[in-house]
């Protein structure tokens, strides 16, 4: 990307030290830093432009309710949705897939259908489905991955054969592996067979254009922090007909069209799925992060990206003692690798004394490390931010504690 | 590149480390207990025999995890080798304030065996891993549930 550096100074953090050393931050994908128009944005709402929203009679309130509900057509606008109503705010990814274990989940499975997920998935994409199973009688199939950290696609198609799967829950880019998943395909087999599917996509939309309706997706979730965006803040898209048909989650203020003791109906979706004060704040940040990963636009990111990738895929395999942990062909910014003698921790502790920012352990995918034969990596994440000289840097460091521990 | 770490990754460190030499499970033993950091991932089992004082006779155990976990269950070893349950459990506390502030106040020589691990208070996200062998040799000395892993979070 030519202007890298550009996109670097609409980050303040980039210019911190840590403990005297520049800031190498290769920690994207566990949460994203944030650019000035998304902090401006946040501080501008606090300072100039804030109430309570979808309830004042007054000024201050219309205000805020336009700058709040101005995310929800950017969101939309941002995964293609067919229509803004099908964007729903949640706290989260996680919050989004608790969502469809309860409102889908419970009100749309019967016991004794099934929910796929596959073996690369986040605890988060886990445990609702779990927590569903034990309560709701549903029974819990994993599809399993290749030994490349690749979607294991006639297994997956097997999974789904007696047509008692009633929804697809998978992620759309793992985590650890970086492995984006066939969406296209996972939605033509699973719909073959009658099931929904909901993509996870909480790593996937940092990187890459995302067209719910191209991809023939039923739901779409993806977290605002990942996104350069605040926390507090994520999206749960559904298709309207779905989301109609599906009961509330939490009940209180916001969700309801009239209340009594004796009965209460529900608002229009998306207000039935979002009860109580929503993160007003947060909701104009992610509009403002929205708007800045749009204006960068997807091409430009998803080639740098790739470039960094291979760049950095190149430099740690050629540091004797390092594995890459998935070989996936379609993959993107995030590299797991384990040392040959050292523990990641001990990699993390050492290569943060340089200033250079990595994730270690098993990453919220535990399962995914028991496949693997593995307890924890070390994971360089990268975003539109990072620098080649980042990964050499990354590279150059390894090598010595590599020595080090010699 | 690494001369600020040295407090940490030190001689002793780095040679057990590389070759811990308690490292091993008891054939025969009368308590044992699983240690669990399910934040990281870290995991390590512990066997006790004790003597017929009740002293504890033998402590093996089987670990996973970075070098300041194995090595910490590595130099535990030594140090509870003939400690009443009391004096192990005082023992820890010891060990524990030495590592969440570099200080001990109540040292006392059989503490000695651990202060190689005595710079882990400056590394605030490493101290879990120093006491995570601890919890489970405490969790055995109790007699808890096996099957339900003592965790250091």
């Amino acid at each position: 990307m030519t202007d890298l550096a550009r996109i670097r100074a609409d980050f303040p953090i980039l210019n911190e030290t840590v403990r005297g050393k520049k800031l190498v931050f290769l920690d994207s994908a566990a949460s994203a830093q944030k650019p000035r128009p998304v902090i401006d944005a946040m501080v501008h709402a606090m300072e100039h432009q804030y109430a309570n929203i979808h309830r004042g009679l007054h000024w201050m309130s219309e205000r805020t309710t336009d700058a709040y509900e101005a995310a929800r057509d950017a969101a939309a606008g941002l995964l293609n949705a067919r229509d803004r109503h099908e964007i729903i705010f949640t706290r989260n990814s996680t919050e989004a897939m608790n969502l469809m274990a309860h409102s889908f989940g419970r009100g749309m499975l019967k016991p004794g259908q099934a929910v796929v997920i596959s073996a690369m998935e986040h605890h988060s994409n886990i445990i609702p489905w779990q927590m569903l199973r034990d309560a709701h009688g549903i029974e819990l199939r994993v599809a399993p991955i290749t030994d490349a950290g690749e979607l294991d696609m006639p297994a997956f198609t097997a999974l789904l054969a007696d047509g008692k799967v009633g929804l697809v829950a998978i992620t759309h880019m793992s985590n650890v592996l970086g492995t984006y998943t066939p969406a296209e395909r996972i939605t033509q087999i699973a719909h073959a067979r009658g099931a929904k599917v909901m993509f996870d996509g909480s790593q996937a939309i940092v990187h890459r254009r995302i067209d719910v309706q191209a991809i023939d997706a039923d739901f779409y979730c993806f977290t605002g922090h990942k996104l350069y965006g605040p926390t507090g803040i994520g999206v749960l898209w559904g298709r309207r007909e779905l989301l109609d048909a599906m009961p509330p989650f939490m009940g209180g203020g916001d969700m309801i069209s009239s209340v009594s003791y004796e009965r209460s109906t529900w608002a229009e979706v998306p207000h039935k799925f979002e009860a109580g004060t929503p993160a007003i704040i947060e909701g104009i940040g992610l509009k403002a992060a929205i708007d800045y990963v749009q204006a960068i636009g997807y091409d430009a990111i998803a080639a740098h990206e790739a470039a960094l990738t291979d760049h950095a895929l190149a430099r740690l395999s050629a540091i004797e003692g390092i594995t890459i942990i998935g070989r996936a062909q379609d993959r993107g910014g995030v590299v797991s690798f384990t040392l040959d003698r050292a523990h990641a921790h001990d990699i993390a502790t050492l290569l943060d004394r340089q200033g250079i920012a990595v994730r270690a352990g098993h990453h919220c995918a535990e399962p995914l490390m028991r496949r693997l034969g593995l307890d924890s990596t070390a994971r360089a994440s990268f975003g539109i931010y990072t620098t080649p000289d980042e990964i050499d840097a990354l590279a150059d460091t390894l090598t010595k504690i590599r020595e080090f521990f010699a | 590149m690494f001369d600020d770490v040295r407090d940490l990754y030190n001689q002793t460190i780095l040679t057990r480390g590389r070759a811990p030499q308690h490292m091993h499970r008891l054939a025969a033993f009368d308590a044992s207990a699983k240690g669990d950091n399910p934040m990281c991932g870290d995991r390590v089992e512990v066997w006790l025999k004790y003597a017929e004082d009740g002293a504890i006779a033998e402590t093996g155990y089987l670990a996973r995890g970075c070098e300041i976990s194995v090595v910490s269950a590595d130099l535990m070893v030594e140090a509870v080798q003939g400690q009443s349950p009391a004096d192990t459990k005082a023992l820890f506390t010891a060990f524990r304030t030495l590592v969440q502030t570099g200080e001990c106040p109540d040292c006392t020589p059989a503490l000695a065996p651990l202060q190689p691990l005595s710079a882990v208070h400056k590394y605030a996200s490493r101290v879990k891993c120093a006491t995570l062998p601890w919890l489970a040799l405490l969790a055995a000395l109790d007699g808890v549930n096996p099957s339900k892993p003592a965790s250091s979070e």
